[in-house]
């Protein structure tokens, strides 16, 4: 096996996540679903909707964790890294939002209805096309990476207790709340868990990889400014 | 600390008041705004739905603050700045800027709370509560956006860039202002209103506590 694929010590994590991404595509779409009522099959894009928003919040939080660590050592890698981490989140989160709405045309009959949940969705999409904006339009590097910094950490510690308080004070048409038929996490099916779980994991490490790999061209970018 | 905070607002409202300008512009941009939406809405008033009259409000109350406290570090000189980098602690800075817009903010919700219902009448029911709700709504605001006027002042294009950054941030507050103010309208019983209150202050506090913590990391640039 060493032989076969000498890269598999240090690299095994990406051929987890290629599995772990069939896994979640194949199994999601072919295995049997508990019949509940309104959802139907469509419980399906759970594996997509559902998991793409916990691995966006994995993936911003860690960028969260980069821009701190930012502050506290200010050195160039923490600031890619905390800005690829964004990118990727903002990636996942209008494919959970492009997924989402699917979903809500099907079940609930419109692309897009008045829940909070949504709409906290679209506000946490503005705050980061906002990052994004906020980035381009500083052209010091050292003072973009700090400004940066500062408002990530600002913007998602009042994203926090708008994700997790504020639907809660509100009735939402997502399962489990509000009186409709409920699958929160607690009273998953079993069958549900064994794709829901590895499919989260997947996701989240397919996004890593996409970040290394754009984290490494540009730091051979940087490298070569250095050079030239 | 304290003296130095009370200090920096003291000087900020004397250079305020000597320059009447800048807070003269701002009211009268609210009364402008108010006057454009009662012409407006000329026909119904006498029937205008206490939902959009609430809605209405807060949303000339957003624009206003947020034309309000752009100034307090875009519009800062560059000498000015060093002057203040040189003299004051960063986080009495940032505490002074808060508190005198907060009181400015307050200011200027209850004079276009007042404005406003002259015009659009007054569906409200329990003033004490509204007026709670605005001081709340105040603080909050105030926090959040001289935070990001901090933040924008660092930036090309910063006034459109203030109002980007600031948005978002500001929406979850705003809903619960507006989910506060409408039990003040329907005269519902504080009880009712306790939740979305706590909420409102638990807000507040996180907001200023962490403009307090970052804002020497703008600062010293």
């Amino acid at each position: 096996m060493e032989k076969l694929m000498p890269g598999l010590r240090n690299n095994w994590w990406k051929l987890l996540a290629v599995i772990l991404v069939f896994y979640t595509v194949i199994g999601g779409f072919l295995m049997p679903v508990p019949r509940i009522a309104i959802v139907q099959e469509s419980v399906r894009n759970q594996f997509f909707h559902v998991s793409m928003w916990f691995s966006m919040m994995i993936l911003l939080t860690t960028s969260l964790v980069f821009s701190i660590r930012y502050l506290a050592k200010p050195r160039f890698r923490n600031d890619v890294i905390a800005e690829e981490f964004a990118y990727m989140g903002i990636v996942l989160g209008l494919l959970g939002l492009a997924t989402g709405s699917i979903w809500a045309r099907f079940t609930w009959g419109a692309w897009w209805v008045n829940d909070a949940k949504l709409n906290g969705a679209a506000i946490c999409m503005l705050i980061y096309l906002a990052y994004v904006i906020l980035r381009n339009s500083i052209e010091d590097e050292v003072q973009r990476a700090r400004i940066a910094a500062v408002y990530n950490i600002f913007a998602w510690s009042t994203l926090l207790p708008l994700l997790y308080i504020l639907p809660r004070m509100t009735d939402s048409l997502h399962p489990g709340s509000g009186g409709n038929p409920g699958f929160n996490i607690y009273d998953l099916d079993n069958n549900l868990r064994l794709v829901f779980y590895p499919s989260i994991i997947g996701w989240t490490l397919l996004g890593i990889w996409i970040i290394q790999l754009k984290v490494r061209i540009k730091e051979i970018k940087s490298k070569l400014e250095d050079i030239s | 600390m304290v003296r130095e905070i009370r200090t920096l607002i003291l000087q900020e409202s004397i250079i305020e008041w000597r320059l009447r300008y800048a807070i003269n512009g701002i009211l009268l941009y609210l009364i402008s705004v108010i006057f454009i939406s009662y012409l407006s809405f000329r026909s119904q008033v006498s029937s205008l739905n206490p939902l959009v009259w609430n809605t209405l409000f807060w949303i000339i109350i957003l624009f206003t603050a947020i034309n309000a406290v752009t100034k307090s570090f875009i519009q800062l000189n560059r000498g000015r700045l060093i002057y203040y980098y040189s003299i004051a602690n960063p986080v009495a800075i940032i505490l002074s800027k808060i508190i005198y817009n907060a009181l400015m903010l307050m200011l200027i919700a209850t004079i276009g709370f007042i404005m406003y219902s002259l015009v659009l009448g007054n569906p409200v029911e329990d003033i004490g509560l509204f007026m709670a709700n605005i001081l709340l709504g105040a603080l909050g605001f105030s926090g959040v956006l001289t935070m990001n006027s901090g933040i924008a002042s660092k930036a090309a294009n910063s006034t459109t860039l203030m109002a980007i950054l600031s948005f978002p941030v500001v929406l979850p507050m705003l809903l619960v202002i507006m989910r506060i103010s409408k039990n003040a309208i329907e005269g519902l019983d504080w009880s009712a209103s306790y939740g979305p209150i706590t909420y409102l202050c638990a807000i507040d506090i996180i907001v200023i506590t962490i403009s307090t913590i970052l804002f020497p990391y703008i600062w010293r640039s």
